[in-house]
């Protein structure tokens, strides 16, 4: 379960302070795939920063797992998965390696490592590469072995921000497909991305951000009749230009 | 398992992993540095040995009408005489030649006067060593010949030759000669194992940060429920055993090198120590050890933090360097004579460890002064960690692009 309550972020500048986020609410049920669509720079990367910790909300809060990311940063981190195209691999380590490592930092004895490791290897066809260097590895590859670090502690939160950017079409549909598996398997997901069909196929409920603030929410169709029953690009650029009137 | 050793355990063997810090913790001080330094007290030796053994070509000006000095110059085995020319001083510049003499003219008559003191002038290159010995061997032999015409005018009066010298002082050591050998080593070894604390940690400190940010996995990690403090010390910890493991190896591969090779060394220090029966106490290298931890701690958590504030590997890398260069003035203040260590100085840090350090390696332990010393470096050191990691809790820092 994920929960945003107000959440804002106001970045300090020498000028004038950023307004990064504001004000933004929503909710993510398990078994649930939640997008957030927005351009570039509209405050997606900063919301999931948000939600993952990495940074501090200067307003409101958010419910990981059942922790305040404010008070509880830690146990929150621990319940969920992390990944982006910004979050890259270390290159001197193996596939494996690199999955023992997150598994140790989230308290796993190298016994359930070892068990988990094997299954998801197994699962996603890893064991040619397994105790390859991660900076020898394909983009797929890499793809592979950041999922597997991601799910090393079975989370039930996923965030995923922006996953597909830049990534090959093979690539991009083996991530797709694992948030697929995510939703599956009862887990909570969030789904950051300014891809409009990506948003379309795979999210279960869709909210638009624009400069910061959540603008709409809601399914895919339900986004698309109340903006003239066009495509949902169509109803985002509706719902941006109103906004922005 | 600690997150702390987590993080500690992988960052060693990703750092192991990478060749530049295989370089920079092993190779340089275990390899270079010695091959340098015996290159470098190698070639020195030889080159001043090579100038000693060469007899200088010299120019006599003037005098013309004085054939005893000339012979007395002509006749010095240290000197080769050559006729004089008109464009000397700029033979002596382009080294050619490496000294010229000029006296007055009458010069024999003048002295067999004994009544006024005649004027002798030597042309040469200042700071070419060459020309250096060259001047100094022509004093040497006009230095002779004026004893020797004292001793004949002392003569003629009937006067014994010590009458002009009515005392004569002589210089006797006392110091036995392990503190004469300390007081050497005590100032140039802390200066290179300070140095060595400081290049060991460099690399790492800025690959394990600001290497992280350039290769994107900053973010990766700090998605793990490890908190940031227990991130930054387990890549202190990693920091601080390279910064050691670098000076111990250093500290090793130069005793072993000093040992092997002291007829180099005690060539290259001419004339201040023997070194044939110097010794260091093994309690002396222990005390400067310990005392080197508080400094290692203070360079890694500096290093580490400048690496976090850094968007790349490169712009760390130009900050590093006048931190380095901040470090190495007070070593090198260290070095210089006359500096002692004082309440004052105790304070600074790196040149309170240099100064404590030369006064250990003497056989004297200011007790007082070294519990000063590191109770001030551990203070130092304190406040860098705290700020190393106040600065990886910063998202400003973190995520500067």
């Amino acid at each position: 379960m994920i929960e945003a309550r107000s959440l804002g972020k106001v970045f300090p500048d020498r000028t004038r302070p950023v307004v990064a986020v504001e004000d933004v609410s929503f909710q993510c049920a398990p078994g649930e795939i939640y997008g957030l669509l927005g351009a570039n720079g509209a405050g997606k990367t900063t919301t999931m920063r948000l939600l993952a910790t990495m940074l501090r909300p200067t307003s409101g809060t958010a419910i990981v797992g059942g922790f305040d990311v404010v008070r509880e940063p830690e146990q929150a981190r621990r319940c969920l998965g992390f990944l982006s195209t910004a979050t890259a691999l270390y290159g001197r380590l193996t596939a494996f390696e690199m999955v023992q490592y997150f598994g140790r930092l989230h308290g796993l004895t190298d016994g359930e490592i070892a068990s988990r490791a094997s299954d998801l290897f197994g699962r996603l066809d890893m064991n040619e590469f397994r105790d390859r260097r991660c900076e020898k590895l394909s983009t797929g590859q890499k793809q592979k072995v950041s999922i597997t670090r991601t799910l090393i502690h079975d989370p039930p939160v996923m965030i995923f921000d922006e996953p597909t950017n830049g990534l090959d079409v093979m690539s991009a549909r083996t991530i797709v497909a694992f948030v697929r598996e995510c939703r599956a398997a009862g887990k909570a997901v969030i789904y950051s991305t300014h891809i409009m069909s990506e948003a379309d196929k795979l999210c279960d409920r869709i909210g638009i951000i624009h400069g910061g603030r959540l603008l709409a929410e809601g399914t895919a169709a339900s986004l698309k009749s109340a903006h003239g029953g066009g495509d949902l690009e169509d109803a985002f650029v509706a719902i941006v230009d109103a906004a922005s009137c | 398992m600690s997150p702390v050793f987590t993080v500690y355990r992988k960052e060693l063997k990703d750092i192991l992993r990478d060749r530049r810090t295989i370089i920079s913790m092993l190779v340089v001080p275990v390899v270079v540095m010695p091959i340098i330094m015996l290159l470098f007290s190698g070639v020195s030796a030889k080159l001043v040995q090579s100038a000693l053994e060469q007899v200088p070509e010299v120019t006599l000006l003037g005098a013309e009408d004085s054939p005893r000095i000339r012979e007395a110059l002509a006749s010095n085995k240290g000197l080769k005489l050559i006729p004089p020319t008109a464009d000397y001083a700029a033979r002596i510049s382009n080294k050619s030649l490496r000294a010229a003499v000029e006296l007055p003219r009458d010069f024999d008559h003048r002295i067999g006067q004994a009544t006024e003191t005649v004027p002798v002038k030597i042309y040469y290159y200042q700071g070419e060593l060459r020309s250096g010995f060259a001047a100094e061997a022509i004093e040497k032999c006009l230095r002779d010949y004026r004893d020797q015409v004292l001793i004949d005018r002392l003569a003629v009066r009937g006067l014994p030759p010590d009458f002009t010298r009515p005392l004569n002082t002589t210089r006797q050591n006392v110091a036995p000669a392990e503190k004469v050998g300390g007081n050497f080593i005590g100032s140039v070894l802390p200066y290179i194992v300070i140095l060595l604390c400081l290049t060991g940690a460099l690399y790492p400190a800025l690959d394990l940060t600001a290497g992280e940010k350039e290769r994107g996995t900053m973010e990766t990690i700090l998605s793990s429920p490890a908190s940031r403090t227990q991130l930054v010390l387990g890549k202190f910890f990693v920091v601080l055993t390279a910064s050691i493991v670098t000076a111990l190896c250093s500290l090793l591969s130069m005793t072993t090198i000093f040992l092997v090779s002291r007829g180099l060394f005690g060539l290259a220090i001419q004339g201040k120590v023997s070194l044939g029966t110097f010794t260091v106490a093994p309690g002396a290298v222990l005390a400067v050890l310990v005392l080197l931890v508080p400094l290692a701690v203070l360079f890694s958590a500096l290093l580490l933090a400048l690496g976090t504030f850094a968007r790349s590997f490169k712009e760390a890398q130009s900050y590093a360097g006048p931190l380095i260069l901040v470090a190495i003035l007070p070593a090198v203040a260290g070095l210089l004579p006359g500096v002692e260590m004082s309440p004052g100085l105790a304070f600074i840090p790196i040149l309170n460890l240099s100064l404590v350090s030369k006064e250990i390696f003497t056989g004297a332990f200011p007790w007082g002064y070294i519990a000063l010393v590191f109770a001030s470096t551990c203070l130092y050191a304190a406040l860098a960690l705290w700020f190393a990691a106040r600065m990886f809790n910063r998202e400003s820092v973190l995520f500067r692009t």
